[in-house]
């Protein structure tokens, strides 16, 4: 096996997957928890300052999610198609989402009407809790591992994709986004609207909280082999560790109304928790439920190694060039909305 | 019917949905750099409104293209698992490199383009207008590197046998320059090109029409006739190029493509005609030998027909591919002539009083719609039965766990959802166009803005 820096190409290429999923669900993380709790928000100019906070953005946010689509068909081409084709049914129903997402904050500025702006508002909100709440499915449903048959498809059927353990996941992936949608605004807005979401990232986090419990308590009771690395590696005790003190921090910097370091403890919180699901499957990809032996691994879901090679040149030379220009726009773009003729 | 055919039909359907939108962005994106860069140059405001007024309708378009275009990432997982299997270390670097050279381009600067008029200087704001061009037309190339692959396959190996075979890179470069790839991507371009010149022909034509905005739509539409002539007329040898390539590497789908059946004959060039597949006769307007001399510079010279090919090796839908090769090469000549004559009487200083060549111009925006799709239909019907050509037959293709049930439910929910953004675009283009371009930065442009805008009048 070939290496970089004494690290294989195709645990690097894992590398890149995590964190290209970790950027996609901070940055439209904070989009869909916007989108999540834009019916929260009654006034017409307090939904169209939210809109235009993720306005110049989100749609740059969204590409982490096609970068994400192309790295994992790129890097674990075997993973990819047996996850796509398992999932068949929940990714319409996500797929969906995100055609609804986007037309609806597209189109609800183009008319003036009240029932036509109302409608595109409620097809917004709910098609992004539909994106959160699947992707959460998804992840819980990898967690916990699908039956695979010999042929590394998925061999059951979709309404097993709903068993307690991936819908606790779906919450805590909605709540957790709807906490960092609400910081994201209070940075964006002043007088009060800024106050109302203040307290509603107060009370968010506090729906995170009760969820992130729930769903962890869930876990170490019901799903005992999930916490087994972290058993017989306790070294990574650290991960779970930090990611608490991260979320104690949430609310701490809250309150002191520091709302950009707020939000970044969130987004670390995001980071934190995709780490763990990550060391939770590690080195499963995709874990087969039932026949273990059927399992996808970064070994034997893996491209060649040229093309992991060739793809990590292209890594190389992208991430910085995306990293540049996503900061200049958001530089750009800084500060309180101010709403002009351009805006949504 | 099967999971295959349905699987087909959803694909061709979403996909023929999708590439209504990149297009017009990827040729609208030209007309924009050549219009700011107009103003940059000039410094003249109608150029200024103009490139706000396609900014907007941009970014409409280039909304439902993303939201369509999410889609057929994932497409290839969900439908086609063994074929994402079979050529993920290639398609899959393509599309890699597309989402992070092209598409993150694109959507990055789009922000600026759109909501950064008074957050960024006018230089700033040009070179935004320039990356979201080029980061479309970077997209076009990895997307035709990863379709011309499928054509034309070079630079792998096989590894691997059965279900786990699979297409590995041993030479990247000569993947991404397999032999097709660059004279299909020239004729994508263009392709492209002309329907962004057609949207700004025919919007501007209408303004015109109706005495409306002449300031900037006589401009405009000059600015866009240009473009479109030099690029219908490029796509003579653009097109002549590609079909060049398909004589050479995939003679089966030349064959299907003028319905050349006898192996020993030389090949005629039809204008139009009608295809028996059973009887191996064509009704039609045709060349003899027309096909021959554009191959080989000789009546006479034989061409394979589709009787050399195996059964199992030869697409069998022979009509269909015939109309829409036919019709991709009319719409082609139709851009051409209307081109042609409108630049003539534009010499003659008649072409803005001559309403119904402009009225041909507001429809002739269908043009090259008609051109794309029909291409693209007679590229991937021609290839059939193979997915891979020569490699993997499309049959063989298919996602093993999903059911045709699964599909239908999904294919109902695509076909529902996509009429209804169809209308809802058409209506707010529509809308747009009516309205028209806007003056901005003077007194008058506050209150015209106000009055457009009912949030502003509340307040």
């Amino acid at each position: 096996m070939e290496t970089f820096l004494g690290i294989a190409f195709n645990m690097w290429w894992f590398l890149v997957f995590g964190a290209v999923i970790s950027g996609y669900a901070i940055l439209d993380g904070f989009d869909l928890g916007a989108g999540a709790l834009h019916l929260f928000l009654k006034k017409e100019e307090s939904r169209r300052i939210a809109l235009n906070a993720i306005g110049p953005v989100w749609d740059g946010n969204e590409v982490w999610l096609v970068i994400g689509g192309g790295v994992l068909f790129a890097g674990f081409p075997v993973a990819y198609a047996a996850i796509f084709s398992a999932f068949y049914v929940p990714f319409m129903v996500f797929l969906m989402g995100i055609v609804f997402r986007g037309v609806a904050i597209e189109f609800r500025s183009k008319e003036p009407g009240k029932w036509w702006r109302k409608t595109w508002d409620v097809v917004y909100s709910i098609a992004s809790i539909i994106i959160a709440l699947s992707l959460g499915l998804m992840l819980g449903n990898v967690a916990l591992g699908i039956p695979l048959n010999d042929d590394q498809e998925f061999s059951g059927h979709w309404l097993y994709f709903f068993n307690p353990f991936a819908i606790m996941v779906a919450v805590t992936t909605l709540s957790l986004f709807m906490m960092h949608g609400a910081i994201y605004l209070t940075m964006k807005t002043e007088n009060r609207l800024f106050i109302k979401l203040h307290l509603l990232a107060n009370n968010f986090t506090v729906f995170f909280v009760l969820s992130f419990i729930i769903t962890t308590l869930y876990t170490l009771l019901y799903i005992p082999h999930l916490s087994d690395y972290f058993r017989s590696h306790p070294v990574f005790f650290l991960i779970p560790l930090l990611m608490i003190l991260s979320i104690a921090n949430i609310p701490r910097q809250i309150k002191k109304g520091k709302y950009r370091y707020a939000f970044l403890s969130s987004a670390v919180t995001i980071a934190l928790l995709l780490i763990m699901v990550a060391v939770e499957v590690f080195p499963y990809l995709l874990f087969s439920k039932g026949n273990a032996a059927n399992s996808i691994t970064i070994n034997n879901g893996a491209s060649s190694t040229k093309t992991m090679k060739t793809l990590l040149i292209i890594a190389l030379i992208g991430t910085p060039l995306v990293g540049l220009y996503t900061g200049f726009v958001f530089w750009t773009f800084k500060g309180k909305v101010k709403l002009d003729a351009t805006s949504y | 019917m099967d999971v295959e055919i349905w699987s087909r039909i959803q694909f061709a359907f979403t996909i023929a949905f999708h590439y209504i939108y990149p297009p017009m962005s990827i040729g609208l994106g030209l007309i924009l750099v050549i219009m700011e860069g107009m103003y940059l140059k000039t410094g003249k405001k109608i150029f200024e409104d103009a490139t706000r007024f396609w900014i907007r309708i941009f970014a409409l378009i280039f909304g439902i293209g993303v939201a369509t275009g999410i889609i057929m990432e994932f497409e290839f997982g969900t439908n086609w698992a063994t074929y994402s299997k079979y050529v993920g270390d290639i398609f899959g670097s393509a599309l890699a490199a597309e989402g992070i050279f092209a598409f993150a381009l694109e959507s990055g600067f789009l922000g600026i383009l759109v909501f950064g008029w008074s957050r960024v200087g006018p230089k700033v704001h040009f070179f935004s207008t320039l990356m979201v061009f080029l980061g479309s037309m970077f997209s076009a190339i990895w997307i035709v590197v990863a379709n011309s692959w499928q054509q034309t396959p070079a630079g792998y190996h096989i590894v691997g046998k059965g279900i786990h075979a699979r297409a590995e890179v041993t030479d990247f470069w000569a993947m991404v320059f397999n032999p097709s790839s660059v004279d299909r991507l020239i004729h994508v371009w263009i392709a492209a090109f002309l329907a962004g010149a057609f949207l700004v022909l025919s919007v501007n034509a209408y303004y015109i029409i109706r005495k409306r905005h002449l300031e900037i739509a006589i401009p405009s539409f000059k600015i866009a006739l240009v473009v479109a002539t030099i690029c219908s007329l490029s796509q003579l040898w653009a097109g002549h190029r590609s079909a060049d390539g398909v004589a050479k590497n995939q003679p089966v789908k030349l064959a299907a493509l003028e319905a050349h059946y006898d192996s020993s004959a030389r090949g005629d060039m039809y204008l139009f005609g009608y295809v028996n597949n059973k009887t191996q006769q064509v009704t039609g307007v045709k060349i003899p030998g027309g096909l021959s001399f554009l191959l080989h510079g000789d009546f006479n010279e034989p061409i394979t027909g589709l009787n050399a090919f195996k059964a199992d090796e030869k697409p069998k839908q022979v009509n269909a591919i015939f109309q829409v090769y036919h019709i991709m090469i009319a719409c082609g000549m139709g851009m051409i002539a209307l081109c042609l004559f409108a630049i003539w009487q534009w010499k003659r200083n008649k072409l803005f009083e001559t309403n119904w060549l402009l009225w041909i111009f507001v429809w002739a925006v269908l043009l090259p719609q008609i051109g794309n799709q029909a291409g693209w239909f007679a590229a991937e019907m021609g290839r059939q039965p193979w997915v891979v050509y020569g490699l993997l037959k499309t049959s063989d293709a298919l996602s093993k766990t999903v059911k045709a049930n699964e599909v239908i439910f999904s294919l109902i929910l695509f076909t529902v959802v996509y009429s209804l953004l169809l209308v809802l675009f058409l209506y707010l283009l529509n809308k747009k166009i009516k309205h028209g371009p806007e003056s901005y930065d003077s007194e008058e442009s506050d209150e015209n803005s106000k009055r457009n805008n009912p949030l502003m009048q509340q307040h």
